[in-house]
C-alpha cells in the first residue's frame, strides 16, 4: 500500500510564533481548478496583533548593530539557499515552470544578500557632515521608520515577497506584511525560514487573506510609520493614500510588474523608509568667529 | 604632612589560576610551500625558514621563503586569474565568495585565534575578541561591497586595477590581511599577499580557507618571506598597486622604488600617537584608555598612544591610578586567558625596545616598570612608563613599537595641541575630556587620520584608517577604503 502523505496545515506569523487567525477563517485560492489549500483568512484583530508584535521587536531590532543585522540578512539567504527545493515545488504548485521556479527562488536567495549587504553601508551613503557657517559640528545620520504596513506584489509570490521585505528590515524598520493573495504558500514556508534565521520575533509578521479587507486598517493604524503598497490598483492606492493621512504615514508604491528587474535592487529602497536626524554640536574656538554655543 | 602611599602589588598571593587556551584542536603543518595559482608550490628557492613561538622560543612551523622567481610566478598567476575569470565575473557572484571566505574564517575562529596568539605572543584574549572577529567583520563588509560600488563613487565608473601586491606586518597578522584582501577582491583586482616573516601563519591557514572557498585559482597567492621578497613584489613590472602596512622607512623605499611607475599605492605607516587627558576627563576612564591605548598588543601598535599629555591640574592623581592600574597586568603565557601583556614580537625587536629604554634613561628620563615577574624563555618586555621628558627626547620623536610610554604635562589647550602634532608622524590622536565642545576643537584642530574620543585603539570595518604626514596615505576600511583599488 501506498504510504499516506501528510498534508501541511497553512499557518500565518506574528511575534515569531505561527497562529492560525484568531477569526478561525479560511480562504482556498486555486490554481488552474485546484484548491492550494486552506489558507488562514486573517482578520483586522490578527493585523493589530501584528503592530504590537511589531513595535515590540522594533526597539531590538533597529538597536541592533549594522552588522549583526547583516548576517542575520545573510542567514535568512542561507536558510532559503538550503530549502530551495521546497520553494520549488511551491512556486510549482501555484502555477510555474520547473525552469521559472527555480530561477525565481535564485533571484530571491541573491536579492536577500544583496540587501544584507548594505546593511552597514547606507548610512555612509546617505548621511552627510554639513559644513554649517558657525563653529559647529553639524551632522545628518539616517535612522529606520519604525513599523511599516506592507502589501507584497500579488503576482510574484516568493520574489516579490522578499523584495518588499528586505529593503524595509535592513535598516531595522519591523513590518506587517499581507502575503500574494492568490499565491500564498510562499510566504508561510519563508516565514518558516525567517524563524530559523535568528530573526527576533515579531520584525517581520506575514498575513495571508483578502487584502481588501485588511488595506483600511493597515492605512489607518496608528502606530504605524510607513505603508508600502507593491501593487497596480489605482482604487486601493487612495484608499490607503486618504486613510494614511490621520498620523502622517509615509506612503511608498512601488510597481513590481518586473519583479526581476535591477531597479529592485538599489538603497534607495532602503532610504524610503529612513529618517534622517541633524545634529548640531559646538566646537569651542575654532575659525575666526569663536564658539558657537 | 606627607602622604602615606600605598603600593599595591598583585604579584604576592594575588597571582590567578592558570587558565591556558588548550591548542588540542588547530592544526599546523610542519612544512609550508607558497600559495600560488590555488595549489601549494614548492619554493623556487629551494630555501625555508623558521617561524617562532616568541613567547617560548621554539620552532612552530618551517615556511618557504619566496626568491624573485617566486614572486613572478605569483605575479603570473594572479595576472592570468584576474584576465580569464576575476574581471569578467559578475560582481554579485565576486561577492559571494567574499561572503564565503568570512563565514569560514567564522567557523574556524578558534583555530585562528590560538595560532596568531602562539606565533605572534599576542595575549589569546585579544586574538579573540579583537584580531580574528574584526578580521572576518572585514571580509564581511567588504564582500557587501562588490555589487554595490557605483553608490560608493556616484557620477564616475569605478574599475578595478588588475594584480595587487601587498605586504603585511607582524603586529596583526590575520586581520592585516583582511584588511589588504577583503577590499582587493571586492573591487575585482587579484592579489599576491606577502605576510610578515615573523607570523606568516594565519596568513598561510587563510589561503588554506580560500582554497575551501572555491575562490577560482589564482585570485589570491600568498607567498611568504621577508624583505627580499617584499622587494621583489614592489619592483615586479606586472604589479598595479602596492598596498604596505609596515614601518616609515620602509613606506619610503617603496615610494622611492615605484617612482616612475603607474603603479598606485597605498602606505600605512608608523604613528607616534598624543593621547591627551584633560583636567575635567573621566580619570578613571582615562586611566583604562592609557593602559589600552600603549600596552595593548605589547605597543606593538602603529597607532599606539605613545605620547601622553596629562593637564597638570591632574598629572598626580592621573600618574598614580596610572601605576596602580599597571600593577594588576599580567605579563606573560599568552595562551592563558587572564594575561594583559604578551610575548614580544620577536628577538629583534625586543633588542630594538631595549636600545630605547636605555636612550631614555641616558637622555635623563625616570623609567618606571611595575613589579612583575616575567618567563624565563621568550622575550619580554616589563610595561614601562617615562616621565620626566620632553619633546626633544628620541623616547618622545621616535616610534619604539612596545609597551613603552612617554608622558609630559601640559597648562593650555593651545599648548597641548601644538605639542601633539609637533611630530612627523599624524596617525592617530586621542582626547579625553567630559565637554563636548573641546573635544570637537580637539578633534578639528589635531593632524591624525584617526581621532578617538573618551576611547582608545577601536576598530570597525566601516571606519577608515590612515594617517597624515609621514604616517601614510590612503584609508583602509569603510567606504573611502575602496578608493584605494578602483580607477575611474
Amino acid at each position: 500500500m501506498e504510504r499516506v502523505e501528510v498534508l501541511k496545515t497553512y499557518k500565518i506569523y506574528i511575534g515569531g510564533k505561527f497562529p492560525r487567525t484568531e477569526s478561525g477563517r479560511y480562504y482556498s485560492p486555486e490554481i488552474n481548478g485546484k484548491s492550494l489549500g486552506n489558507i488562514c483568512h486573517s482578520s483586522r484583530k490578527d493585523f493589530r496583533n501584528a503592530v504590537v508584535a511589531a513595535r515590540s521587536a522594533f526597539g531590538s531590532w533597529s538597536g541592533a548593530t549594522a552588522y549583526n543585522r547583516s548576517q542575520v540578512m545573510y542567514r535568512i539567504a542561507e536558510m532559503l539557499e538550503g530549502r530551495k527545493a521546497q520553494f520549488v515545488a511551491e512556486l510549482i504548485q501555484q502555477g510555474s515552470s520547473k525552469i521559472q521556479a527555480e530561477k525565481e527562488v535564485i533571484a530571491s536567495i541573491d536579492r536577500l544578500i544583496y540587501y544584507a549587504g548594505w546593511c552597514d553601508k547606507y548610512a555612509q551613503v546617505f548621511s552627510a557632515v554639513n559644513p554649517v557657517a558657525s563653529s559647529h559640528f553639524n551632522f545628518t545620520t539616517p535612522e529606520p521608520t519604525g513599523v511599516v504596513s506592507v502589501v507584497a506584489p500579488e503576482d510574484s509570490g516568493l520574489l516579490g515577497l522578499v523584495s518588499v521585505i528586505a529593503p524595509v528590515i535592513a535598516s531595522g524598520s519591523s513590518c506587517i506584511v499581507v502575503a500574494s493573495e492568490n499565491k500564498p504558500l510562499c510566504s508561510v514556508t519563508f516565514a518558516e525560514v525567517l524563524n530559523s534565521s535568528d530573526v527576533p520575533g515579531g520584525v517581520v509578521n506575514i498575513l495571508t487573506g483578502k487584502r481588501g479587507e485588511l488595506l483600511k486598517h493597515m492605512a489607518s493604524h496608528m502606530d504605524v510609520n510607513a505603508f508600502l503598497y507593491a501593487n497596480n490598483n489605482k482604487k486601493e492606492e487612495l484608499e490607503i493614500q486618504k486613510e494614511a493621512v490621520e498620523n502622517l504615514k509615509r506612503v511608498v508604491i512601488k510597481d513590481f510588474s518586473k519583479p526581476y528587474s535591477d531597479e529592485h535592487e538599489t538603497p534607495y529602497y532602503i532610504e524610503d523608509f529612513l529618517e534622517m536626524k541633524t545634529t548640531w554640536h559646538p566646537i569651542e574656538k575654532i575659525g575666526a568667529k569663536g564658539s558657537g554655543y | 604632612m606627607a602622604k602615606k602611599t600605598i603600593q599595591i602589588n598583585f604579584d604576592t598571593g594575588w597571582d590567578l589560576a592558570p587558565a591556558p587556551e588548550s591548542t588540542d584542536h588547530i592544526k599546523i603543518n610542519e612544512q609550508y610551500n607558497l600559495f600560488i595559482g590555488g595549489k601549494w608550490v614548492k619554493p623556487k628557492s629551494g630555501k625555508y625558514f623558521a617561524s617562532i613561538n616568541p613567547a617560548t622560543e621554539e620552532k612552530l612551523a618551517m615556511v618557504a621563503e619566496a626568491n624573485d622567481k617566486d614572486i613572478d610566478s605569483a605575479v603570473k598567476a594572479a595576472r592570468k586569474a584576474y584576465d580569464t575569470v576575476w574581471s569578467k565575473m559578475p560582481a554579485k557572484e565576486r561577492g559571494k565568495y567574499i561572503y564565503r571566505i568570512a563565514r569560514l574564517m567564522q567557523e574556524k575562529a578558534r583555530e585562528l585565534a590560538v595560532i596568531e596568539s602562539l606565533d605572534g605572543g599576542k595575549p589569546i584574549r585579544e586574538a579573540r575578541d579583537i584580531d580574528i572577529p574584526l578580521a572576518c567583520a572585514h571580509f564581511f563588509y567588504y564582500a557587501g561591497w562588490a555589487d554595490k560600488l557605483d553608490y560608493a563613487f556616484p557620477n564616475r565608473k569605478p574599475k578595478s586595477l588588475g594584480v595587487a601586491g601587498q605586504i603585511t606586518p607582524w603586529n596583526f597578522p590575520l586581520l592585516m590581511a583582511a584588511w589588504k584582501i577583503a577590499p582587493a577582491l571586492a573591487t575585482g583586482n587579484t592579489v599576491v599577499l606577502k605576510p610578515a616573516e615573523t607570523t606568516p601563519l594565519t596568513a598561510l591557514k587563510l589561503a588554506e580557507i580560500i582554497q575551501e572557498s572555491g575562490l577560482p585559482d589564482g585570485v589570491v597567492n600568498i607567498v611568504t618571506g621577508a624583505a627580499e621578497s617584499g622587494a621583489a613584489l614592489v619592483n615586479h613590472k606586472d604589479v598595479d598597486k602596492i598596498a604596505f602596512t609596515g614601518s616609515t622607512g620602509v613606506g619610503k623605499i617603496i615610494q622611492n622604488a615605484i617612482a616612475g611607475t603607474d603603479k598606485k599605492a597605498t602606505l600605512e605607516l608608523g604613528g607616534k600617537a598624543a593621547n591627551i587627558i584633560f583636567e575635567d576627563a573621566p580619570i578613571d576612564q582615562a586611566v583604562e584608555g592609557i593602559i589600552n591605548g600603549i600596552f595593548f598588543n605589547q605597543g606593538h601598535v602603529c597607532c599606539a598612544g605613545s605620547r601622553l599629555f596629562i593637564q597638570e591640574s591632574v598629572y598626580d592623581v592621573v600618574l598614580r591610578k596610572l601605576k596602580d592600574r599597571m600593577q594588576a597586568l599580567v605579563v606573560g603565557n599568552p595562551l592563558d586567558k587572564n594575561t594583559d601583556i604578551g610575548a614580544i614580537n620577536s628577538k629583534e625587536q625586543l633588542a630594538t625596545i631595549n636600545k630605547y629604554l636605555k636612550i631614555g634613561t641616558k637622555e635623563g628620563a625616570e623609567i618606571y616598570q611595575p613589579e612583575c615577574s616575567i618567563p624565563k624563555k621568550g622575550y619580554w618586555c616589563k610595561p614601562t612608563l617615562f616621565t620626566n621628558v620632553s619633546q626633544s627626547n628620541t623616547i618622545v620623536q621616535e616610534e619604539i613599537f612596545g609597551p613603552v610610554l612617554a608622558i609630559q604635562s601640559f597648562r593650555t589647550v593651545d599648548e597641548v595641541i601644538e605639542k601633539a602634532n609637533n611630530t612627523p608622524y599624524g596617525l592617530s590622536a586621542g582626547v579625553w575630556t567630559d565637554k563636548g565642545s573641546k573635544m570637537f576643537n580637539l578633534t578639528s584642530q589635531l593632524k591624525a587620520g584617526i581621532v578617538w574620543g573618551n576611547t582608545y585603539n577601536k576598530f570597525d570595518p566601516t571606519s577608515p584608517f590612515g594617517g597624515f604626514k609621514e604616517s601614510g596615505f590612503g584609508r583602509e576600511g569603510g567606504l573611502h577604503g575602496l578608493k584605494a583599488y578602483l580607477k575611474f
